[in-house]
Order: C-alpha cells, then structure tokens, then sequence
C-alpha cells in the first residue's frame, strides 16, 4: 500500500515557493508530465475497488446483481475446497494452450513458408488475407458441423483465433527484414541455414512476439465462447451453470480467474520479450 | 613475390550494366594487382557503386554483360557499418564463420581495430566510428584477397575519418590485400591509394599512379598537383588544402585508436 501513498503525496516541487523570475524572466513551464511513481498504475484498479467496496458494504449495490470483492475471494476458497475450480481450471488451461501450441506453429510454418518463397506467398498469404475478412467467432456454426462438439471442434476454434496474429505479424516482420542485412549475409557467403538462423529468424523475433501476445489474448477469448456454447467442463461451463442458477458468486469468480489467466499470460509473453529481445535499446524500460 | 603475383586479382573486361537505380556501366575494363590500393573516384551516378556491386556480386536485380575474374577470398564494407543489431560485436565479427580457434582471430581482429575488451557490447552500445571498426575488423577477420569498400567513412565526422584513414591504410598495408575503395573525396583517394581511378558516366574516365615522393616540399607539391588535377578531371571547384596536413601527420603517428 506504501505505493498509493506515494501516489497520493503531493510533488515536493510544488511544496516549495519557486523564484518567479530567477533570471529576471518567467520560468519555463514543464510540459512532460514527469517520471512515473513505480506502481502507479495501480492507482485506477484500486480506486474501483474501493467504490465497489464501499457500495458492497454500506448495501446499495444488491448481492445478487454483482457481490462483494470478498465473496469473491470466499466463493474461490469454498470451490477449491470442493476441487471445482481447480478441476475445470485444468481443463479450460489444457485447451488454451493446446490451441495456442498449434496456433502458433501453424502461424509460424506458413508464415515462414509465405515469407521466403515467392509461390508461398501466392498462395498462402492471399488465402489468409481473403480469410481475415471473416471473424473467427462466425465460423463456430461450420466447426460444429463439421468437428461435432467435442475438444476437437473447441481447440481447433482457438487455434484458428490463434493462428491470425502470429502469422500476420510473423510474416510482416519477414517482409521488413533489411535487404542491406541479406546483402551482407550474401558478401560473407552465409549458407541458407545460417542466414536464416542469424538473419532471418532475430530479426522476425519482434514481429512473432507481438504476434505471439496477440494470439494468447485470442486464445482466451475463443476459450470463453467456446466453453459457453455448449460445454460439459471448464471455467465457462461453471460459470454458465452457475447463471443457471443465479449463483453470481461463482460467476464473478469464473470472471476473476479469466482476467488472471489473461494478465499472467501477457505478462509471460512480455518476459519472454524482455528475455529475448535484450538487444533492443527501448524507451520506457 | 610469387608466380601468381603477376595475375591480377581482379580482372575485368567490358563490364557493362544497364537498368540500375545507382548508375548505369558502359564498358568498364580494369585490372587490379594483388595487394594494390585502388581508389575509385566519380560523381554521384557516375557508376561506382554500381561497379563495386558488381565486383561485390550483389548486384543481382542489374541486367548486363561482361567478364568479371574475381579472387576467392572477398570482403565488403558498406557505407553503414552493417552489423546485425542482435548479435553482439564479436559474434558480428565472425559471422558465419565456423572452425576452430575462430574467437580468437575474431578477438585479435577486434584488437587490430582498437576494439579489444569491447566483444560482449551491442552494435547500439558503439559510436558510428567504432561501428565502422567492427566492420573493418568483420572484413579483415577473413584475410580476404580483395576488400572492396563503399565510401565507408561517408557517413563519419572529420575527425573520426582522419582516424579511420589511418587505420585503414595500416591494415591493409599489415594485410595486403587488394583495395578497391569507392570515394568521392579526392583528399582520402590520394592519401590512401597507389592509384586513382576515375569513372564518368559509366566509363573509365581516368587512371593515375599515385606516385608520391617520400617526403619534403616535391611530396606536398604532387599532391597538390594531383588534387588540381583531379578536381578539374571531377569538374569541381578546388577546397582548401589544409586536409591533408592532419591526415598525414595522423599517419605518419600510425594512430588509428584515438
């Protein structure tokens, strides 16, 4: 909580009287908002949180329409307890990551495939572009019909949403690769397997790790809808159920547990980058 | 001096290049002796850059005929110093090059340079000059037999190219390979070349020994006698003279690590 303190204090730059005219004319204003408190950024959540809480407590927001932050916490230890959420929590990751697994290294061979070799990119990257048009989410009628209902139908949806951010930015990133860098690969006669090993493959790094952060939002996205379609398992068919029911508690938990899958999964992602990208002399870090 | 001595390094014979974005060839011969320093002098689109490629070989999308020998060994130095920004400075050093011991002569290359202790850095870490060692140190670092250079101090401050010139000619005077260094800077052609050669729309405009005397007032009135000329021969208006004071003095310190 030190953070919000620090937050909240007030810049010692304004506690002192400034010289109006310290070289007989005004002081230039600042017009850079200044450097940034370390958790700053928690300011907004924890302002949200405390409305909610204190509409919780003193009654005006019902229970039944959205409970209170703690039943929340509550309502996840009672279905741990249980093992449900544990249970269908391994289920729904098992899927995710499933279809991310394929996604991307679907996304990744064609996009390589498009990339460096012109009859590639004929093909595949028209057919991707005229696909881009149709959302993902409009294909799930044909999916069933064609895969039934099972885990197949549910992991091929997300690693369809999967594939289109990997391969969109993987294959952007190949095109921008520096011709003065193949050039040179060219004057110290770098065989083909090293040229993609120490051209192409970095310097796409970037491009694929966008790609890749993308692709992981997609994949929870395509997770929740999939799960609430017509599931008998996971963190959505729990949820679904619990609508049934009118057990806001448990949906409110199902809710929570996805924000957290979403934020530690890009956050992963973004260690990766921080990992592999140490090269790259960045603003902001 | 062996027999092959008296083979050309390079030989070219009616080079000719057509359709290029950077100036086109008509007709080029040349031949340059192994371990001469070939300056190779023009105007923006007389054709230079369009010969180096040639000679480089990377010239692929450029329409023509011609015949080109080239030796085995060939190194390139562009005018940027062209060094993979994810790959650290000894690592660009050697790239692509396999075997044993190969660090080492990478490090030595790299000390060659006045870049010892500075492996482990990113290209980004380095200033333009120390860029442009590295690849120095990348092109010598393969004992190649030609080292063709395009205008590779063009982008660099006064300063930091009197340094480079030093250093270049010390390398190459150390390594002995055959030179051919694109320039349009008249000065950096007659200090550093035994001969100049000059292109004007795509032929072989002129071919000059630099034949300097060792020292004294005849060495500084043949050099003056060589930037007269050369400066008519290019069509430009004379600069003043001081350049090369510095940069001779800066030779004759034989210090390129400053």
């Amino acid at each position: 909580m030190n953070a919000f303190v620090d937050v909240l204090r007030v810049p010692p730059s304004l506690e002192k009287t400034v010289p109006a005219s310290r070289h007989g004319r005004e002081p230039k204003q600042r017009l850079s908002p200044g450097t940034p408190a370390r958790y700053g950024i928690l300011l907004g959540p924890g302002l949200l949180l405390l409305y909610w809480s204190v509409l919780s407590v003193t009654g005006w927001l019902d229970p039944r329409i959205l409970p209170a932050p703690w039943t929340a916490i509550t309502t996840a230890i009672d279905l741990i307890r249980e093992g449900r959420l544990q249970e269908n929590l391994l289920i729904s990751g098992g899927r995710a990551i499933t279809g991310l697994v394929v996604g991307v290294a679907v996304g990744v061979a064609l996009s390589l495939l498009s990339g460096l070799s012109l009859l590639g990119g004929y093909v595949i990257d028209g057919l991707v572009q005229l696909k881009r048009g149709i959302p993902i989410l409009a294909l799930i009628p044909f999916m069933i019909l064609w895969l039934g209902i099972g885990e197949a139908m549910k992991v091929t949806v997300i690693a369809t949403a999967v594939f289109f951010p990997v391969y969109i930015n993987t294959h952007n990133a190949l095109r921008a690769i520096d011709i003065r860098h193949v050039e040179l690969a060219e004057t110290v006669r770098l065989s083909r397997w090293q040229f993609l090993r120490y051209v192409v493959v970095p310097g796409s790094l970037p491009g694929f790790l966008t790609g890749l952060r993308f692709g992981a939002t997609s994949s929870w996205l395509a997770l929740v809808v999939v799960e609430q379609l017509n599931a008998t398992s996971g963190i959505g068919y729990m949820v679904t159920l619990a609508r049934n029911y009118a057990q806001t508690d448990v949906m409110l938990v199902g809710l929570v547990v996805y924000a957290l899958l979403g934020f530690g999964s890009d956050a992963l992602v973004r260690l990766l980058e921080r990992r592999l990208l140490t090269w790259r002399r960045t603003l902001g870090r | 001096m062996s027999a092959a001595a008296f083979l050309p390094a390079v030989q070219v014979r009616g080079l000719v290049r057509k359709f290029t974005l950077k100036g086109v060839l008509n007709g080029i011969d040349l031949d340059i002796a192994p371990g001469e320093f070939v300056a190779l002098l023009g105007r923006s689109g007389s054709g230079k850059s369009t010969l180096l490629r040639a000679l480089a070989e990377i010239d692929h999308e450029a329409e023509g005929t011609g015949e080109i020998r080239l030796p085995e060994r060939i190194s390139v130095i562009f005018q940027d110093a062209r060094l993979l920004p994810w790959m650290r400075v000894l690592d660009n050093v050697l790239l692509g090059l396999t075997g044993p011991a190969v660090r080492e002569r990478g490090r030595t290359a790299l000390a060659e340079v006045g870049l010892a202790g500075r492996e482990r850095a990113w290209p980004h870490e380095l200033s333009g000059g120390e860029q442009q060692r590295v690849a120095l140190a990348r092109a010598l670092v393969r004992e190649p037999d030609l080292l063709l250079a395009d205008e590779p101090f063009g982008a660099l401050d006064a300063l930091t190219r009197i340094q480079m010139h030093a250093l270049l000619r010390r390398l190459s005077d150390l390594h002995d390979p055959a030179v051919l260094l694109v320039t349009h800077d008249i000065d950096e052609a007659i200090l550093l070349a035994d001969r100049i050669v000059m292109l004007d729309d795509g032929r072989l405009a002129a071919d000059l020994a630099v034949d300097l005397p060792e020292s004294g007032i005849a060495r500084r009135e043949r050099i003056a006698e060589l930037r007269a000329l050369l400066h008519r021969l290019l069509g430009v208006e004379e600069a003043p003279a001081d350049y090369h004071e510095d940069a001779e003095s800066a030779l004759a310190l034989g210090d390129g690590n400053g």
